[in-house]
């Protein structure tokens, strides 16, 4: 744990993240954004070693250790070295390795990162039952999709800045509303857009018009706007992010 | 200044680390045994046995007798340089070892400190590798030979500290080249292990025992296996205590300012 701000202070479980560092890294597991397993050592033995820092009893610790091999499913290859293991695997392994010490607030950072789309569903899964079991979870990703379907709270920052802070569906409707309509980007759209006072944004050859009622809009743009092709789909988290942050790539 | 000699926060989990770096060991034991043990053997018969035969004696010692101690001591050296610059390096740098570990209660101070009795402990298995070997070939004085196992200990973690000196400043893993060849290389060679320091200009020996930690290794190692046993040695491991307090607390301080901006 790094801290440096010398202006601001930082507590966790009302402890002083400077003065009970140990406390705190007790109560806490950590999943990085790079994996950082223990190439020498197997499935098991990674968290074995691992329990040891937390000064787990080694009873305890094997006990500890098949429940969460159990639980990441990872039982069958408790004995394979951990450069053997498919990126999925890999990440399990260190959630799993982020769970020996029981802990009450897990942080994650960007932990489906590269993954295929069966073991992103697992790994949700996994987070979600233990969110169920009362574990606070902090992470940080750039799949708005992830932080939808996991988040309670959520935070959009851009340069180290909050730009919202709220519950996923809540943000959606304040920003964007219930539902996108998208239709092709022409002088005509545009122009019909404006006299009907529609809350629109232009990207690329297509507009995304802003709504509550798709219904309404597209009956409304075919009627006076002479569209062609209209699409009409939920909002999404990504819809607020690219409106709050533009869509300039960011290098 | 005194940053840089600041005293480390450590408690006994440093054990853990230790733990952590004698299981990687124990999983390629064999591998590990095979340098310690094949090096100083070869070393034996090409000069020892070799050379040494165009040698009558130096100090009134067989050559052979005379480049044991140093055998052994330059395997010290190896172990707790070796260990501490490329492994510590590997494990800091590719496997992110230290990042993984400092998210535990451990902080990077206990790392650290880790690492460094580790490369310690290498030097000590590294040492009891060799002495039996030389012993075989009546290389080694009984009891006293014994106390070369305990001294191994802090040889080792006197050049683990030098080494991971190096560590915490070289840019990138290429880089600990320049220690290994422009310090270890020549102190091999020039601290009175293969020919005695006496041999050299008076100035050059006193800069030498000033500035060379192997030649203080080499003296205690030769004077145990001999079995000779003079006080000036208490001199010899003074410099060599207050040596590894510096060189441990500086590692130590170099390690946390890399680490932690």
């Amino acid at each position: 744990m790094c801290v440096s701000s010398r202006r601001s202070s930082l507590k966790v479980f009302d402890m002083d993240v400077t003065r009970d560092q140990r406390k705190i890294k007790n109560l806490m597991g950590v999943v990085p954004q790079e994996n950082n397993l223990d190439i020498d050592f197997s499935v098991y033995k990674n968290l074995y070693v691992y329990s040891r820092y937390f000064d787990i009893p080694k009873r305890k610790a094997e006990k500890r250790i098949n429940e969460l091999l159990d639980f990441v499913q990872l039982n069958e290859k408790k004995d394979t070295m951990t450069d053997l293991l498919s990126g999925g695997m890999k990440r399990r392994l260190i959630l799993a390795r982020a769970l020996v010490n029981e802990p009450r607030l897990l942080i994650l950072d960007e932990p489906t990162v590269g993954l295929d789309p069966q073991s992103r569903h697992v790994m949700w899964d996994k987070l979600r039952s233990l969110k169920k079991q009362g574990v606070t979870i902090v992470m940080t990703t750039h799949y708005l999709e992830e932080a939808a379907q996991l988040c309670d709270r959520l935070v959009i920052m851009d340069y180290g800045n909050i730009l919202v802070e709220g519950s996923p569906s809540s943000i959606i409707k304040e920003y964007i509303g219930t539902d996108i309509v998208e239709a092709e980007n022409t002088p005509e759209v545009i122009a019909c857009l404006e006299k009907s006072n529609a809350m629109y944004e232009q990207a690329g050859d297509m507009v995304q018009i802003y709504t509550n009622d798709p219904h309404d809009i597209t009956e409304h743009l075919f009627s006076e706007c002479r569209l062609g092709k209209i699409t009409a789909r939920a909002a999404t988290l990504e819809d607020v992010f690219l409106k709050l942050t533009g869509r300039k790539l960011r290098e | 200044m005194m940053s840089y000699f600041a005293l480390p926060d450590i408690t006994p989990r440093v054990l853990k680390v230790w733990m952590r770096n004698r299981d990687v060991f124990m999983t390629t034991l064999t591998v590990n045994f095979l340098p310690p043990l094949v090096e100083p053997i070869l070393y034996l018969f090409a000069l020892g046995f070799g050379l040494g035969n165009y040698i009558n004696e130096i100090e009134g010692v067989p050559y052979t007798k005379f480049i044991a101690p140093a055998l052994i001591s330059v395997s010290m050296m190896f172990a707790g340089f070796y260990e501490c610059t490329f492994g510590s390096y590997v494990r800091m740098y590719y496997q992110k070892t230290f990042d993984a570990i400092i998210a535990t209660p451990l902080n990077i101070d206990e790392v650290i400190a880790g690492e460094l009795l580790w490369g310690a402990t290498r030097g000590v298995i590294n040492a009891s590798i060799i002495l039996p070997i030389l012993s075989i070939f009546g290389l080694a004085v009984y009891p006293h030979s014994l106390l070369v196992i305990p001294f191994a200990f802090l040889a080792g973690l006197m050049f683990s500290c030098i080494a991971m000196c190096f560590t915490a400043i070289t840019p990138n893993i290429n880089s600990l080249t320049y220690p290994s060849i422009l310090l270890i290389t020549p102190m091999f060679l020039f601290s009175g292990t293969f020919f005695p320091l006496s041999l050299l200009p008076e100035t050059v020996q006193t800069i030498a025992l000033a500035i060379l930690p192997l030649a203080h290794i080499v003296i205690v190692v030769r004077s145990l296996m001999s079995g000779i046993i003079e006080a000036s040695l208490l001199l010899n491991i003074a410099w060599m205590l207050g040596a590894t307090l510096l060189v441990f607390l500086l590692s130590i301080n170099l390690m946390k300012k890399r680490l932690i901006v």
